[in-house]
């Protein structure tokens, strides 16, 4: 294979592979669409279940069909076939889940394989019929796009046109549908035909992938464009809209792909595909991928580190001031001075190593050095650093304590979960409400006994 | 229409699939992972493509390690994205075996090109329960069906394990976030669950095909759960349906395909399809929470409104 012809392929000048690209790119924008609301509705493998569940009615359609005498394998038969058992499943899966206390994937699994079974044993009594081979039905299993001709694309085309509207004018009913739907029952919205829609929508989609890329594979259409655009954006407005990005790529790049070469199965390639991008996605999405998300982790961990130390050194050269100033006079000043580690050790309960590793952080800001004698000394940024994180500490604290009711000998551990992110605006607004308390100072005492040590 | 050993020995058969697939399935439905067993039978297919490609041969052993290992990693996966990427299970499970599927495909007809041999992907692993009685050997000097002997191992092998570990998967079934704070190791009873699992369904697609471990897996224990809520009973129960679907399901394919017209069915089939009955006889005809029950309580209340108000208030 060459580039040239690659790029012939991809941009549809190839006459023979055209279709079928463009069959299944569109297929793919379809299922993403509808397959958004089923990840958010946590049915995704309704896919599953649906294309399992049109077995027994493409079998019946093809023995009635050929009992009859017509051509047992004429295609609108045998959708036909799929798209009422497909239905009956779904209805039924939806009655089990509205009259007994079983789950979603209870009633799925039971739904997949009771019809599934059935098919299979159907499947076996038709195989007798005279003059016919019921094994051609097995395509639709792996799916077969080089069969493609033109009026299945048409067919894929509006279905999957007619999906897209009914969605975007639905739009708002299935979002509520799916983030509540007993708040959207109790405000008398008709939750019940709106599933049905929606599951007849996914229907549709799953019916016409049948031929396209097999009754296997359009699960994975369903399900994988959207949980991979669901590690990019939190709006269902993005995620719907990306879901159908990914899985129009996915169609375009998985069958360009596996025309390139004989012998690769188009199905399996857009399925590859689709997993790639959700790998990728999974793995670098800036909003909830899984790198990014470990990053600001890390970043916050090691800011709350830092503030705990700057802060540990503070209250402890705050105690000397104290203690060389409670002769003289009862307004102090806390002085920098350098204090010895273990002092800032017994502070908290960290680790030597880990104190040390945070330490190292800090020298390299420039906030701390450390003395051969094992004494740390604040630099004058450091030392303004710690004065501010414990002002906020305190702050909050107070707050906490005057506003929220905390009892001062819980206030530490409450206060230590919001200090860290307290934003300027907010400081400034506690100290706006503390002072309306006269309970303003330049640097609040802490609400606990400092003094003992 | 007679019966014979041959009969005998095929409901025996199913009825062992049915018992050592209900078992860990009851634990399946109570963890939402319901769909497990339909992963695990599409998934395998690479296993099955690479313990060919390595070995060259389809003896059953090499393929058995392969698609049991395969079923393990896609608990593991699914598991693995459910966490790290904060994906649903039923998402998670669909990408993983959908990805699994594929990539098994592909080696398959790479295979094929290559060496000129044929694996027919639906047909590897998948054996007919009719023709389990056929293949046997001699044990203690009765001959017996290999598959029988099997199945029995391994509904041997589920009982001991559920027996042992019963109040643990109890407790990190219902309560994961209990049976961590009260030490019980809940990540490695959910593997434990899985490796249970991926070894009885590949155990049974060898030997008595995909579709009936599929239903077996969950409808009795689903049916288990419509009549009752204690574990225990839930697993006797499920494990008297299933084997009561493999018998209704064998006598089904014996009677049913003649009435029709037909000459014979599929056995499998028509025991998954049977359970599904018997699912179906319990929804609508439960004595407390049945749906003529359920209609008959929302007919009265409709035409008479007081009724409702007394029991409300009594």
């Amino acid at each position: 294979m060459n580039w040239a012809d690659f790029w012939e392929i991809l941009t549809l000048r190839n006459y023979n592979t055209r279709l079928v690209i463009l069959a299944t790119t569109t297929l793919g924008a379809a299922t993403g669409l509808v397959g958004s609301f089923l990840l958010l509705r946590k049915r995704s493998l309704v896919g599953d279940t649906l294309s399992h569940a049109t077995l027994p009615g493409i079998v019946i359609a093809f023995a009635f069909m050929t009992t009859l005498g017509f051509n047992g394998k004429s295609l609108p038969g045998l959708l036909t076939g799929a798209t009422l058992s497909g239905l009956l499943g779904v209805l039924t899966m939806l009655a089990i889940r509205r009259t007994t206390k079983l789950r979603d994937d209870v009633a799925m699994g039971i739904v997949l394989s009771v019809f599934f079974g059935f098919g299979i044993a159907l499947r076996s009594m038709v195989q007798d019929l005279p003059g016919t081979q019921a094994a051609g039905l097995d395509s639709f299993i792996y799916g077969q796009p080089s069969s493609l001709i033109l009026a299945d694309f048409l067919l894929i085309a509006c279905i999957a046109l007619v999906a897209i509207l009914l969605t975007s004018i639905l739009f708002k009913e299935f979002t509520i549908l799916c983030f509540d739907d007993s708040f959207a029952s109790s405000q008398g919205w008709p939750t019940l035909a709106l599933d049905i829609i929606l599951l007849i929508l996914v229907t549709a989609v799953t019916v016409i992938g049948l031929q396209a890329v097999g009754l296997i594979l359009i699960i994975a259409f369903l399900v994988t464009p959207p949980a991979a655009a669901r590690f990019w954006t939190d709006k269902l407005t993005h995620l719907s809209i990306l879901a159908s990005l990914f899985g129009a790529l996915s169609g375009w790049l998985g069958s360009s792909l596996s025309a390139t070469q004989p012998n690769l199965p188009t199905g399996a390639l857009i399925v590859l595909t689709t997993a790639t991008i959700f790998l990728l996605s999974l793995i670098f999405a800036p909003a909830r991928g899984a790198l990014p998300r470990h990053l600001r982790h890390r970043r916050l961990r090691r800011k709350v580190a830092r503030q705990h130390l700057l802060r540990a050194a503070y209250e402890i050269l705050e105690l000397q001031s104290q203690k060389a100033s409670s002769e003289n006079s009862a307004q102090h000043e806390v002085q920098n001075r350098a204090f010895p580690f273990p002092l800032l050790l017994a502070k908290r309960s960290w680790q030597p190593r880990e104190l040390n590793q945070i330490i190292r952080a800090e020298k390299h800001r420039e906030h701390i050095t450390r003395h051969p004698d094992n004494t740390l000394l604040l630099s004058e940024a450091g030392f303004g650093e710690a004065a501010r994180v414990t002002r906020n500490h305190r702050l909050w604290e107070a707050y906490l304590v005057t506003h929220a009711e905390i009892a001062p000998s819980h206030v530490d551990r409450d206060a230590d979960m919001v200090e860290h992110v307290l934003e300027p605006e907010l400081v400034s607004e506690l100290e706006r409400v503390l002072r309306d308390k006269e309970a303003w100072v330049p640097m609040p005492p802490s609400p606990h006994h400092t003094t003992t040590s | 229409m007679s019966w014979t050993a041959f009969d005998t020995w095929i409901v025996l058969i199913g009825a062992l699939c049915a018992v050592s697939c209900a078992l860990p399935g009851c634990f399946l439905i109570l963890r939402r992972m319901s769909m497990m067993g339909d992963a695990i039978s599409h998934a395998v297919l690479p296993g099955l493509a690479i313990a060919f490609l390595i070995s060259n041969s389809r003896s059953s052993w090499i393929m058995f390690v392969g698609a049991a290992v395969v079923g393990v990693l896609t608990a593991v996966f699914t598991q693995w994205i459910n966490r790290l990427g904060r994906v649903e299970k039923g998402a998670a499970m669909g990408v993983v075996f959908t990805t699994l599927f594929a990539i098994g495909l592909i080696l398959i007809r790479r295979a094929s090109a290559l060496d000129h041999v044929d694996i027919d992907p639906a047909c590897v692993l998948h054996g007919a329960i009719e023709l389990a009685p056929w293949d046997t050997i001699k044990v203690l000097g009765y001959e017996v069906p290999r598959t029988f002997i099997v199945l029995l191992l391994t509904c041997l092998l589920n009982l001991a394990v559920i027996t042992i570990f019963f109040k643990e998967f109890r407790l990190s079934s219902f309560d994961p976030q209990l049976a961590d704070t009260l030490g019980f190791p809940s990540p490695l009873l959910h593997y434990l669950l899985m490796i249970l699992v991926a070894v009885t369904t590949v155990a049974c697609f060898e030997a008595v095909g995909s579709v009936i471990v599929i239903a077996m897996l969950i409808v009795p224990g689903a049916t288990a759960l419509l009549i009752t809520h204690r574990l225990s009973l839930v697993l006797i129960i499920a494990a008297t349906f299933g084997i009561l679907a493999a018998f209704l399901g064998h006598i089904g394919a014996i009677i049913v395909p003649p009435v029709l017209g037909f000459e014979r069915s599929n056995s499998a089939g028509m025991m998954a399809t049977a359970s599904g009955l018997l699912f179906l006889i319990v929804w609508v005809a439960h004595p407390k929470h049945g749906l003529i029950r359920q209609f008959i309580v929302s007919r009265s209340t409709q035409n008479n409104p007081s009724t409702n108000r007394d029991t409300l208030i009594g």
